[in-house]
């Protein structure tokens, strides 16, 4: 049986442009990446274990997985709100919101980090009424999470529009015919329907929040053991030519990327078998 | 590029009647929980920004930004940003090409392969680079032998700036030229046209919305890119140091207005990019609507 | 121009689109491609085009006695017309229809004002000239279509290939346009092929009509010959309206469904299952038996719009018939919903099982 790699098409370039990208993406992605695995296969597993297990690395975990987890969750409820705010409410400054949702997107980690430093500082214009309360968000965990919510806030909001915005007003209009209050249909008929693109925008979220690094190091303070996050660790690893150290840490990092990338693909997946979604 | 403002929408929008709407308390309530959220997570470090810079009055605002190393920073970014956004349009375009106009094996592969720099993190993105050309890495004996600086000098920025951005125009490119079909270009393959000719006329003009949006999104993340370039640059100043790496010596040296001076350009660049942004997404919806 | 086919076979990885097919269109002819969906009908029509390639080996393309099998689409010089227009949309209709002229190589190319006349022509040809500035999306289905039409003939191609160019269209367009483009081809008398599953559009419009059926030709014959004079119990069930009756063959005589027959065709040692196929205008209805075959119906619905008279009747063991009669014989009858009446076959088909397979 022949196995056939393409099917024949009349449209020219088909070879150049694949060439052309797999040597690009070899050169640029895959190599380095392969001396990333050769490093890891390099490891020993007593020096993966100690290196993975030290105390301060433990407690960056911790933070990272945390703070992302808290920020993605706050992302969830507001962005949510959010979205269905622009999507169904007529109000002066809408279209400027909704443009500026993408700020995170646009603006570079380094001024998020610097900026949000600023307002909450114990000087700061927020910092400054927190600070008689005993809340300490910048140089604290809070401050991490404060970051790492500015960071996610994008992608609920834009997973969730589209769908919002496909949503039959039959189906609502049956629901209050049939003697539903309001509150009742939003639980029962719309919630649900939202449910997977809820999921997939958490999960977007919180996989960004993980891998942050610029907008953290401002706010956190960096202090061992309390407010460091794990890229900072690997990048200290480097600093030192702990090659080896930063590959296990990276590892670990990397493995709990996939397995969320896998989680958010099987998320659309679902949410797709529901729902046709255009493509972001 | 989010398709958004589907006929479906504008059905949604024009169908409130009392049945399909909260009451006005509870919209009011709603509108304003949305509202402080966003200022507070938004509109607050902007203006942040421009307080801090312009703290000083805008003497020391000039002033600071006029510095020779900021210079060299901003150089260093633009030309960064040249090299890349270029190269990965042209990636952009190459890829979604033969990824949305053909059918062959692995197909998938290639287009999850693509999305491989938003699995990983910024700073995991640079350790890459400096594990394979670094001094203790693969290929770092060889490159010191032959004076090549890669790691800690210009092309190991561009290098980490080009990984961190090249899936930007695939990804907007790849769905549209699917959504687009092949009809087209076979119709001017029919009529006698070449391959050139049939990508110049028929192809590009069609894109082209796409292709300015996925420019904008690249370029965003080129010149604001930090943790890949901070892993890999060395931070020597004036010589490997970018717009926001800048921003981090000044900031860390206390120097306040001269960091939010530096951000405030780039929170300009970033505005500009949110208003190209809408206004491409504009005319995209426009020529669906029409067509 | 002619076209011949010969000996074409095609495969989608293992699902067989066209076996061993061949067909021969003479100069100036229109030939319509008849079939179900998936019978194979636009892939032949693509690949008579060069837009898609036969399995290799498989056979050869001729247009106009040159073997073309192996020449690229653009050197063919075939105007393809597609089913959803594929016209420029980021071009003026001028510059669509003008685009096969202005891609040529500079020394093949006309001069500007040659191609402007050109296209005025064409567009006067198809009765769009006031629509020349207009963009593609501002067109009607049926505008659009006729302006991919002038496209393809703008590079006076050999022949014109239309993939079933007014599927996309409604009913009352769908039949100006294909008398239109029955007029349009008696003025030019370019060798013309229609893919097209609307058999009335097929009948109506080509001088010849090629059945198709999962991969394979049924039949080849002028419209008449192949609605009067099915080849085969396909193309009879095919090419308009038929009742069908299940049963079998015995011997000297058929016994399919409600009726009995004498059966005159080959005989067969064994009894064979059959089927009788039978148009709804070769009927007679009767109020009461009058010797010849037929069997009790009941009336369950008449519609009197149009030419003729449509009966829908159920036979006792419920099976539907469809009758067609003239008006003047419906009144005469004077038939109503609920009546019992006795119908009788004036000209059967039957089809035996093993003959076709």
């Amino acid at each position: 049986m022949k196995i056939c790699f393409k099917q024949r098409s009349i449209l020219p370039g088909f070879g150049l442009a694949l060439g052309f990208t797999l040597v690009y993406l070899s050169l640029i992605a895959l190599i380095p990446l392969l001396g990333l695995f050769l490093r890891t296969a390099e490891l020993t597993w007593g020096q993966f274990w100690a290196t993975v297990t030290d105390m301060r690395v433990l407690a960056a975990y911790r933070l990272s997985l945390g703070a992302s987890l808290i920020a993605a969750t706050i992302n969830l409820l507001f962005g949510a709100t959010v979205a269905w705010v622009l999507v169904r409410y007529r109000f002066p400054g809408r279209r400027l919101v909704d443009a500026l949702i993408d700020l995170p997107f646009a603006l570079p980690t380094a001024v998020a980090g610097i900026s949000l430093t600023a307002i909450y500082a114990e000087t700061g214009w927020i910092g400054r009424y927190l600070e008689p309360l005993h809340i300490k968000v910048a140089f604290a965990p809070l401050g991490v999470v404060v970051a790492l919510t500015f960071i996610g806030l994008p992608f609920v909001v834009r997973t969730l529009q589209p769908v919002l915005e496909d949503l039959d007003p039959e189906v609502e209009e049956a629901a209050a015919s049939l003697g539903a209050r309001r509150g009742q249909t939003v639980r029962r008929v719309i919630l649900p329907e939202l449910w997977p693109v809820l999921m997939t925008g958490f999960a977007l979220a919180f996989a960004r929040a993980l891998g942050e690094y610029g907008s953290i190091v401002f706010i956190s303070g960096n202090m061992p053991m309390r407010t460091e996050i794990v890229p900072l660790l690997i990048v200290m690893k480097l600093e030192q030519f702990d090659y080896t150290g930063a590959t296990a840490i990276a590892v670990v990092m990397l493995s709990m990327s996939f397995v969320l990338l896998l989680a958010i693909n099987l998320l659309q997946w679902w949410s797709g078998q529901r729902h046709c979604v255009m493509q972001p | 590029m989010q398709i958004r403002g589907s006929w479906n929408h504008r059905c949604a929008i024009a169908r409130k009647t009392a049945a399909t709407t909260e009451s006005f308390a509870v919209r009011f309530l709603l509108i304003g929980i949305a509202m402080v959220f966003i200022g507070l997570f938004l509109l607050a470090p902007l203006a942040a920004v421009l307080a801090q810079a312009f703290g000083d009055g805008v003497g020391v605002y000039w002033s600071s930004l006029r510095d020779s190393d900021t210079l060299a920073a901003i150089r260093l970014t633009l030309l960064t940003a040249a090299i890349a956004v270029p190269a990965n349009l042209v990636f952009g375009i190459a890829a979604s090409w033969a990824i949305a106009k053909f059918e062959f094996l692995g197909k998938s592969l290639l287009t999850t392969l693509i999305d491989l720099p938003f699995a990983v993190s910024p700073v995991i993105s640079g350790m890459i680079y400096v594990l394979f050309f670094g001094l203790h890495g693969y290929l770092g004996p060889w490159l010191s032998a032959h004076n090549i600086e890669i790691i800690f000098a210009v092309p190991g920025i561009v290098l980490a700036t080009v990984f961190v951005t090249f899936p930007f125009v695939a990804r907007e490119l790849i769905p549209l030229m699917q959504a687009q079909g092949t009809e087209e270009e076979e119709a001017a393959l029919s009529l006698g046209a070449g391959g050139w000719q049939t990508f110049l006329r028929v192809t590009l003009p069609n894109i082209k919305w796409g292709v300015l949006y996925g420019v904008i999104l690249c370029n965003a993340r080129a010149m604001g890119e930090f943790g890949a370039v901070s892993v890999i640059s060395g931070h020597i100043r004036g010589l490997t140091n970018t717009m926001p790496l800048h921003v981090e010596i000044l900031y860390n040296e206390y120097n306040f207005v001269g960091a939010f001076a530096v951000a405030s350009l780039l929170t300009l660049v970033a505005l500009i990019t949110l208003v190209l942004k809408s206004f491409a997404e504009w005319k995209f919806k426009q020529e669906l609507r029409v067509s | 121009m002619s076209i011949e086919v010969q000996h074409i076979s095609k495969h989608f990885g293992t699902f067989a689109a066209l076996k061993d097919v061949s067909l021969n269109v003479a100069t100036g002819e229109l030939v319509a491609l008849l079939g179900p969906s998936g019978s194979g009908k636009t892939t032949l029509l693509r690949i008579i085009s060069g837009l898609e390639a036969s399995d290799q080996g498989s056979g050869q393309i001729l247009l106009h006695d040159e073997d073309v099998t192996s020449q690229h689409v653009g050197t063919r010089r075939v105007g393809f017309v597609f089913q959803h227009y594929a016209l420029f949309r980021h071009m003026t209709v001028f510059k669509n229809i003008a685009f096969g002229l202005q891609v040529r190589p500079r020394k093949l190319r006309p001069a500007r004002h040659q191609i402007r006349k050109k296209v005025h022509e064409l567009l006067e040809l198809v009765q769009l000239d006031w629509l020349a500035d207009r963009y593609p999306a501002q067109l009607s289905g049926g505008q659009r279509q006729r302006i991919a039409l002038a496209r393809a003939l703008a590079i006076e191609p050999k022949v014109l290939l239309l993939d079933e160019p007014f599927g996309a269209l409604d009913a009352k367009t769908r039949q100006e346009l294909r008398r239109w483009l029955r007029r349009l081809h008696s003025e030019l008398h370019v060798t013309s092929v229609l893919v097209t599953h609307d058999q009335e559009e097929a009948l109506e419009v080509a001088d010849r009509v090629v059945i198709t059926n999962a991969g394979r030709i049924e039949q080849i014959g002028t419209p008449e010959e192949v609605f009067h004079h099915p080849a085969n119990e396909f193309v009879m069930n095919f090419v308009g309206h038929v009742n069908v009756f299940h049963g079998r063959v015995e011997g000297d005589r058929a016994f399919l469904g409600p009726l009995e027959v004498e059966y005159s065709g080959q005989r067969h040692a064994t009894t064979k299952s059959a089927r009788g196929l039978i148009r709804p205008y070769d009927i007679d209805i009767e109020t009461q038996a009058n010797g010849k075959p037929g069997f009790k119906a009941t009336v369950r619905h008449i519609n009197a719009a149009g030419p003729q008279v449509k009966i829908d009747l159920t036979t006792d063991s419920g099976e539907p018939v469809h009758v067609e009669l003239p008006h003047e014989r419906f009144q005469a009858l004077g038939l109503v919903v609920g009546k019992m009446v006795f119908v009788s076959p004036r000209e059967i088909n039957v089809f035996v099982d093993d003959e076709r397979r």
